[in-house]
């Protein structure tokens, strides 16, 4: 077994420097690295270039990487949920690739699988597609994509192995596990961190491969962004 | 004229038995209210679920099941998770057959715009142009006048483009209208609502063949 654990976050983002381009799991505020972007917002680093579907809120999430303007570029999906994003972007202080959710999650994924380009549908005919090269596949054009790398990825599991096996729960899966497979360094965080051997490898995710250096989040906020219920009859 | 609530009752027509269906944020999501009996679908979201149920209840809430409107969630039996790139396999590949999305405008060759407006509104395309891009049917549900009165549904749209040619139907708060490839075609009239009134507010050509019937809710 070859041992992943780091004792604290710390050590986790150890050899993070300013101007580096960061994965960051999650799906709004579902699955974030919640220890990995609250320690990132007290470092001082900034330039960054954070590839995330979302940006989190004013004050959660990336939007704390936000506030201190350690983020120079974004690459996402959808950031419709945090003004202070859409008063940077706006005004130009913030550079914004925004990209298909779809084309995102695969453009992680391919990384990782060592694809460094595909086409897709998506997008095509629209202003993503400038400047892509444009294909036809079975009557229907398609657009080239690449696909992107970092240097960090910082993604978040329910349980976790020593030996760096991940498992998430419900939709807190989402981008975490592309993520982990592209980032030329990946610190995950997890919940629940157990001896390698705890787990059952058929119900594994992640296979700890994708993972360099893991380790037990220490507290986890889970904020939940649009609290919808039903009545009880 | 059709509510919001009555718009998405309307397209719960369109269900087909045995079908999975991925809805959009908004007048979408309230589809799922009004299933009709004896029609089995199973819902997708994109964030990596599908088999979704209803809202939960009060102190059920798991930050860790959301959809894609980050609204809490509960799944139902036979559902499954998955990562992103697993979800948009299924979009992408055509599993999912049909998709239902908001739109700010449509235009009579099925361009549907709902992304981006220019120097003001700036939220991004989330996963609409995935699945725009892909499913075999897809239906906006959508107000037939923006705010300012002005009509949704054009001969040319003038926002960024989610999608070209896709949009298969529209059914909004005064008509139904199906995309052929000679332009829209008026389908049918919410109830109360003329054809002319219907002509009035809409700035494309509209095809009106004979009787144009009243929808039945």
């Amino acid at each position: 077994m070859i041992n992943k654990v780091v004792s604290n976050i710390n050590e986790a983002l150890e050899g993070v420097e300013s101007n580096m381009t960061f994965m960051v799991g999650g799906f709004g505020l579902s699955g974030i690295p919640e220890n990995a972007i609250a320690a990132l917002s007290k470092m001082d680093v900034f330039g960054l270039t954070c590839i995330s579907n979302n940006a989190g809120v004013d004050d959660f999430g990336l939007g704390l990487l936000l506030q201190r303007k350690q983020i120079k570029k974004m690459i996402s999906s959808y950031v419709g949920e945090n003004a202070e994003f859409e008063r940077q972007m706006l005004s130009g202080e913030l550079e914004v690739d925004l990209i298909p959710q779809g084309s995102l999650a695969e453009r992680c994924r391919a990384a990782g699988a060592g694809i460094p380009a595909f086409f897709t549908p998506a997008g095509y005919g629209t202003e993503v597609a400038e400047g892509k090269e444009v294909r036809e596949y079975n009557g229907k054009p398609h657009i080239l994509e690449t696909a992107l790398t970092a240097d960090f990825a910082f993604v978040k599991a329910w349980k976790g192995d020593t030996a760096g096996n991940l498992i998430f729960k419900g939709t807190a899966r989402n981008f975490n596990p592309l993520m982990a497979m592209a980032g030329k360094i990946t610190v995950a965080e997890v919940e629940e961190l157990v001896p390698a051997g705890e787990l059952d490898p058929n119900q594994i995710h992640t296979p700890g491969i994708f993972v360099q250096r893991i380790l037990q989040g220490e507290k986890y906020e889970k904020r939940i962004e649009q609290r919808t219920i039903r009545k009880r009859e | 004229m059709l509510d919001k609530n009555q718009i998405a009752q309307r397209i719960a027509q369109e269900l087909e038995h045995n079908t999975y269906v991925n809805l959009g944020i908004g007048i979408p999501t309230l589809v799922a209210n009004y299933i009709p009996q004896g029609i089995d679908i199973e819902f997708q979201s994109e964030n990596g679920v599908l088999g979704m149920g209803p809202f939960p209840f009060e102190g059920d809430e798991d930050p860790d099941l959301i959809n894609a409107g980050k609204q809490t969630i509960t799944t139902l039996d036979g559902a499954v998770l998955f990562d992103s790139a697993t979800s948009f396999a299924m979009i992408r590949g055509q599993h999912v057959q049909l998709t239902v999305l908001g739109a700010m405008e449509v235009s009579e060759n099925g361009d549907i715009a709902n992304w981006k407006i220019p120097g003001k509104m700036v939220k991004g395309m989330g996963g609409a142009m995935d699945l725009v891009a892909s499913a075999d049917n897809i239906i906006v549900a959508m107000m037939h006048t923006n705010r300012a009165g002005e009509s949704k549904i054009l001969k040319q749209c003038t926002l960024p483009i989610t999608g070209v040619n896709c949009v298969k139907k529209v059914v909004t708060n005064l008509a139904v209208l199906e995309v052929t490839n000679k332009g829209f075609k008026l389908l049918e009239r919410a109830p109360g609502v003329s054809v002319e009134e219907i002509k009035n507010a809409t700035a494309a050509d509209l095809i009106i063949e004979g009787e144009i019937p009243e929808m039945v809710l």
